[in-house]
Order: structure tokens, then C-alpha cells, then sequence
């Protein structure tokens, strides 16, 4: 029998986690390990959304150094940045 | 598995800044190319070079190319090739205004041109003062040129196959490369690029150490698709370790805060780098400053309660500098560590940063070899540039700035290489099925179900073995301990097994197809580094203190092969101008 993932997006978005630099690698892959399996169904439509920026763009939020002009990635990577830390 | 088929003129494997300067290169004149990235092409690491790039554009302080050339020279411990060096300093300014044309937007000066900074290892008049010659796009020029070029392809039509993950290079019996085997990341399902010529483009290696800089896709897996192709690496003991990286973390401060004014103090609160480097103090080349560092921790004199790092001073910059030049620096310290640069100073310790060495090619860009008598005999099909390449413009130490250009420069030179020889070769090889079939083997053998290790365990113990045997300081016993050991790594690997046989995103197949390359590549670094008995750029013995230029002023060339070293002379002719003979390298 063939073993599968056990949930197909999550192992698309680990891919989607493997970005440009060490900075981002750490944030993305401290969130899936301690932050992603939190999401309500939205919130995990969100952080599929800012996975799409461009890899500076997505750091300058994370790092809080400019703000999304939509208020929802803001708060995903409140909580992505909440777990950096960790 | 049903194989699927395609045909390009040009196959590059890579799409950083080297790699997606060749195929704008190739698709202007009209090639059919196609590039492989296992990522997204703007996500690759070229992304993450804030710094910038060097040129003599003369825009701060006197400069011209040939002092770029000495500094580069002198910054390589005589190991670069003069030659190649020569040809990338002189054609910096062209390039960079080019890129400028592509659309980055490099910061400027009042005047309305290119801002330049200073960088460490920069000199006017071959050794005196400070010069000011790194181009920047604020802090994030890598990312700049990266977009730039990246919609300039898209402009120009190039093909590009994203997460596809290359495996290995189809060869004929007379050793001309056909080609790559990849597997699309996303379907699981392998494909056969035939290709009449091939870039090897896919960085660097960092991963290879516990601590270091890169992003985790710098996995070396274009120098271990050379290995298994049966291709020597070249000078693969010279890794550089970046000064100051966050101490623990690895990430990178760049030598940017240098530039501005920080410094590094020791645990007793001393400036101690004024004692190593008495005239460029903190901005000495990187080499200079890690061993500096690595020795005052070593000899007690570290912080913090283990005394296991030294401090970077910013605070007296003032909070204006730093949040309008560093905020990039300000912000991941107070994410990832909960300080205030402006504040606090910062826990710095060497992280690996840059591999040297890599697939040893000519200045235009074809991958070379020993056959015979000769040295230098190019692999027919087979090119590489930047990062994975070893070219060698960066000899046993690569200075600030000096990367971007490299991939630029070569990136360039080899897609100009690639269209002289498919106007020479007109004609397709027959493809050689054996070749494919055997690719396809090793692919496959990540199907197998058993029990064993797992693919994160090994690495771990690979990653520590590199940090614990052949880091910052070297010695013979270390070093022999650390050819055992990867050894003993490189044994258990028949032993990995992975769970997950799903096809899509199996996101463990890939990480276990990197395993395998970074365990090449380690093994290939430690036995280089145990065989050179001299202390020369990044490369750094205990045992053996000085630079051996008798000896040892050669390149070293690993063959995977029974782990055998062979060795190649320097090229000490430049193009034109007269040659740099080594010195005592003094900042
Ligand atoms: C934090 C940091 C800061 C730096 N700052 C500077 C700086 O300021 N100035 C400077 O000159 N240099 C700097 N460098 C060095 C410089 O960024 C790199 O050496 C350079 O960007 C490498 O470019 P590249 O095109 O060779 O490879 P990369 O940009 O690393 O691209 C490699 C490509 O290969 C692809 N790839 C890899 N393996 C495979 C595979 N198996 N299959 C398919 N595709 C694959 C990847 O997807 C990617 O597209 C910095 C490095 C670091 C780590």
C-alpha cells in the first residue's frame, strides 16, 4: 500500500517554505512546526496568501519594517513572527 | 515510471543571478533554453544579497579596474586564476551599467550616480586607502538584480521549468554531457532534458555546516551531480566563514555595519581587531577577521556566560544611522534575538558563508578537467558559473561584492561560450540510454521501503561533524578525525530510508536526494582540507601557519572516486597587464 501525505496542502507548503534565506527559512519553518496547525480554515487561506510575496517583500513584514495594506496579512504574520522567537 | 521527453538547444540548471544571466544571454540570440529551478526562480539565493556588487565605476573615490584586480588577487591569497580575474574587473562597469539598463534601481548619490560603499579588502593604488566600490540597491541589491533579470527572461521568452528537481547528467561513452534527468516536485514524474549544451547553475553549499548563512536550498547539488559524473570539484577546502554571523543562528550582520562604523569588541570590552589588523582594523578581509575572532574566543577571551562569542558594537552609530542604513539588522535582532542593536550590542561568531571552490571551469565558462597530459580539457556540453563554479576569481578567499559579479560576469561568458559551440556543433549527439537508465536507478532507490534512518538524523550528524573537524581552525588530527567520521556518515547513507512514497510535493524524496549531495560534497571538502598542509585564505592550520607558495600555490582538484586528490598550477598570467607575484597579505 502506498503511504501519502497525510495532508496534501501542508506538503505543498512546506515546499513553499523553502525560500532565498536563511531569515525566511527560519521564520516559515518555525511557523509550520508551531504555529500553522492553529489556523481556523481562513487563516490558512492567508498564509497561503502571503506565502506568494516576493521573498524581501514578505521579510520587511515579518520583520514589521513595512505593512501589508491588507489588514488579514498583517495578522498572519503577527502570528508568524509571534513564533520566531520560539 | 514512464520517462518523459524534451529537447532544448540549452539547459541551465540554476535560475540565480548566474544562472538567469546565461539564459537572457542564450534566448536573445535566439537559443531555445530552458531552466530547471528546484524553486522559484526570485526565490533563489541570489535573493538574499544585501550587500552588493562590485565595480571601479569611480563614483565615491578614485578607483579603476586594475586596482579592483590587485585587491581581488591579493584578497584570493594568490590562488585566483589572474586571467579570469583580469577579464571580470575590467568588464565590472559594463555589467553593472547593464544591469542598471535591465532595470535595477542602485542607490545614488546627489550627482544622480551609483552609490558606492566601502567594502573590506578595497583599495586605491594597489594597497593604499580605503576604496569605495560596492554598488548597492539600498539592502536588498541581490533581490533587485534577481526580479530584474528574472522579467527580463520572461521578456526574452526563456522556458523555465519551476520546481523541477535536477538529479543527474546524462553523459555519452566519450564523456560529453547530453543533459539532465529532473523530477518535477510537484508530480513526482522524471523528465529527460536533452540538451545540446548544459549550465550548471545551482549555487552554493552552505548546508553543509551546522551553522551558516544560506538559505536551506544550498545544498550542493550541481557539485554532486560533477562527482557522480566522475568530474573533479576544485579547491574545495577554501569555505568562507563570514565574520559575524548571530551567534547560535548563523544568520548573516552584514559587513555593511562595518562599513559604517560598528566594531567588535572582546569579553574584556578591547577593540581587539586593531591588534590583528593594525590599518583596517574591523573591515580586514573576512578571513583575517573570523580567525581573529575564533582566537579570541579560543584563548578566553569570549562574552556572554559560555564565553563562546564577541560583540558587535553599533550602539555608538546612534539610533538615526542605524534605522536609515541597517534597518534590516535592527529588525532580525529584535525578531530573532529580542535586542536593540542601537541599544545592545550584538553576540557575532563565524558562519559558514561561501564555498571557494567548485566545478572547475575556464574564463569562458566550460567545465575542465585533466585527461591525459593536459590539465585543462573541456568536458564537451558541460559549462557551469557562479557559485558552484570555481572559475577561480575568488582563489583561497572571496571578498565583499565580488560574488554578485562573479555570477554576472560568468553567467554571461558561459552562455557566450554556449552559442560558439552550437555554431560549431551543429548537429545533436545520439542520446546514451545506459546513462539515463543508470540516473533512473538512483532515483528509484529512494522507493525502497525498510527500516533504518531517517534523512534529518543523518544530516544533523553530518552538519556537526563538518562545524566539529573542519570549520574556522584546522588542524591534521582534526582533519584525519574528520575524514573518518564523514566517512562513517558517508557509509550509513545505504541505510536512510524515507516514509513517504506519495507523489506529490514528497518533499522527503527531495531532501533525501539533497542528503545525498551534501554528504558528497562534505566528504569532498574534508579530504581537500586535509591534504593541503598550509595556511592560505579562508583555508587556516594550526599546524601549518604560513602560506607555502613552493608547495603549495596550486589548485586542488577532488576526485569522488577512491577520495583521490590531484593538483593543477595557478594561472599567474593575467590577460594583459603585468602579473601580481605573491606577497605577505598585511591589511
Ligand atoms: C546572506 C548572504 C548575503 C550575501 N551577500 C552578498 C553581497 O552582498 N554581495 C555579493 O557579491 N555576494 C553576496 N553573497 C553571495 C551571493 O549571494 C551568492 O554567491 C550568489 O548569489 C550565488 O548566485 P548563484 O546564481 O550562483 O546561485 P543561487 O542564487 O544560489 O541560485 C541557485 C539556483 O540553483 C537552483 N538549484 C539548486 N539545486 C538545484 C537542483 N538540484 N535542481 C534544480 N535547481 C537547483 C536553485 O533553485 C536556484 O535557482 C551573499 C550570500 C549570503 C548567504
Amino acid at each position: 500500500m502506498a503511504v501519502t501525505n497525510s495532508d496534501p496542502t501542508l506538503a505543498s507548503l512546506r515546499w513553499q517554505c523553502r525560500r532565498g534565506m536563511l531569515e525566511l527559512d527560519l521564520f516559515l519553518q518555525r511557523f509550520l512546526l508551531h504555529g500553522y496547525a492553529d489556523l481556523n480554515q481562513q487563516q490558512k487561506r492567508d498564509f497561503i496568501e502571503i506565502l506568494a510575496f516576493p521573498d524581501q517583500e514578505l521579510l520587511e513584514i515579518l520583520l514589521g519594517q513595512v505593512s501589508a495594506t491588507e489588514q488579514h496579512i498583517n495578522e498572519i504574520a503577527e502570528k508568524i513572527r509571534q513564533c520566531a522567537a520560539l | 515510471m514512464s520517462l518523459i521527453r524534451r529537447r532544448f538547444d540549452a539547459l541551465i540548471i540554476g535560475a540565480g543571478g548566474g544562472g538567469l544571466r546565461a539564459s537572457l544571454q542564450l534566448s536573445r540570440a535566439e537559443a531555445n533554453v530552458a531552466v530547471v529551478s528546484k524553486v522559484f526562480p526570485t526565490r533563489s539565493h541570489t535573493v538574499a544579497a544585501q550587500g552588493g556588487v562590485n565595480a571601479a565605476l569611480a563614483n565615491v573615490l578614485p578607483d579603476n579596474w586594475h586596482w579592483h584586480m590587485f585587491d581581488t588577487v591579493k584578497g584570493s591569497d594568490y590562488l585566483g586564476d589572474q586571467d579570469a580575474i583580469e577579464y571580470m574587473c575590467r568588464v565590472a562597469p559594463k555589467l553593472v551599467y547593464e544591469l542598471e539598463h535591465y532595470g535595477v534601481p542602485f542607490s545614488r548619490l546627489d550627482n544622480g550616480k551609483i552609490y558606492q560603499r566601502a567594502f573590506g579588502g578595497q583599495s586605491q593604488n594597489f594597497g593604499e586607502k580605503q576604496a569605495a566600490r560596492t554598488c548597492a540597491a539600498a539592502d536588498r541589491t541581490g533581490h533587485a538584480m534577481l526580479h530584474a533579470l528574472y522579467q527580463q527572461n520572461i521578456r526574452a521568452k526563456t522556458h523555465f521549468f519551476d520546481e523541477y528537481f535536477a538529479t543527474d547528467l546524462i553523459k555519452n561513452e566519450e564523456g560529453a554531457v547530453l543533459g539532465a534527468i529532473v523530477v518535477s516536485i510537484q508530480t513526482g514524474e522524471a523528465m529527460l532534458i536533452e540538451a545540446r549544451t548544459t549550465l550548471l547553475a545551482t549555487g552554493g553549499a552552505g548546508q553543509i555546516y551546522r551553522t551558516n548563512s544560506n538559505a536551506l536550498i544550498n545544498t550542493g547539488d550541481g557539485l554532486g551531480m560533477v562527482l557522480r559524473a566522475g568530474i573533479p570539484l576544485q579547491d574545495m577546502e577554501f569555505i568562507q566563514f563570514h565574520p559575524t554571523g548571530i551567534a547560535g543562528i548563523g544568520m548573516l550582520i552584514t559587513e555593511g555595519c562595518r562599513g559604517e562604523g560598528g566594531y567588535l569588541v572582546n569579553g574584556d570590552g578591547e577593540r581587539f581587531m586593531e591588534r590583528y589588523a593594525p590599518n583596517a582594523k574591523d573591515l580586514a578581509s573576512r578571513d583575517v577577521v573570523s580567525r581573529s575572532i575564533y582566537l579570541e574566543v579560543k584563548e578566553g577571551r569570549g562574552c556572554g556566560p559560555n564565553k563562546d562569542y564577541v560583540l558587535l558594537k553599533l550602539d555608538h552609530l546612534g539610533a538615526d544611522t542605524i534605522m536609515k542604513r541597517l534597518p534590516g539588522i535592527r529588525q532580525s535582532c529584535l525578531t530573532f534575538l529580542g535586542i536593540d542593536p542601537i541599544e545592545t550590542p550584538i553576540p557575532v561568531y563565524p558562519t559558514a558563508h561561501y564555498c571557494m571552490g567548485g566545478i572547475p571551469t575556464n574564463r569562458k565558462g566550460e567545465v575542465v578537467m585533466p585527461v591525459k597530459d593536459t590539465p585543462e580539457e573541456p568536458v564537451p556540453g558541460l559549462y557551469a558559473a557562479g557559485e558552484c563554479a570555481c572559475v577561480s576569481v575568488h582563489g583561497g578567499n572571496r571578498l565583499g561584492g565580488n560574488s554578485l559579479l562573479d555570477i554576472i560576469v560568468f553567467g554571461r561568458a558561459a552562455a557566450n561560450e554556449m552559442i560558439e559551440h552550437m555554431k560549431e556543433n551543429r548537429y545533436r549527439l545520439p542520446m546514451n540510454e545506459a546513462s539515463v537508465e543508470k540516473a533512473m536507478d538512483r532515483l528509484h532507490r529512494w522507493d525502497r521501503k525498510g527500516e533504518g534512518e531517517t534523512v534529518d538524523g543523518l544530516k544533523e550528524d553530518l552538519k556537526k561533524a563538518m562545524e566539529d573537524y573542519c570549520g574556522v581552525y584546522r588542524t591534521q588530527e582534526l582533519l584525519d578525525k574528520g575524514v573518518e567520521e564523514i566517512g562513517k556518515i558517508r557509509d550509513r547513507l545505504p541505510n536512510v530510508y524515507i516514509n513517504d512514497f506519495s507523489r506529490t510535493f514528497n518533499t522527503a524524496r527531495i531532501e533525501a536526494l539533497e542528503l545525498e549531495n551534501l554528504v558528497e560534497v562534505a566528504m569532498c571538502t574534508v579530504v581537500s582540507a586535509a591534504a593541503r598542509q598550509e595556511s592560505r585564505g579562508a583555508h587556516s592550520r594550526v599546524d601549518f601557519p604560513k602560506r607555502e607558495d613552493q608547495q603549495w600555490m596550486k589548485h586542488s582538484l577532488y576526485f569522488s572516486e577512491g577520495d583521490r586528490m590531484d593538483y593543477k598550477p595557478v594561472r599567474t598570467k593575467p590577460l594583459t597587464v603585468d602579473s601580481f607575484p605573491p606577497k605577505e597579505r598585511v591589511y
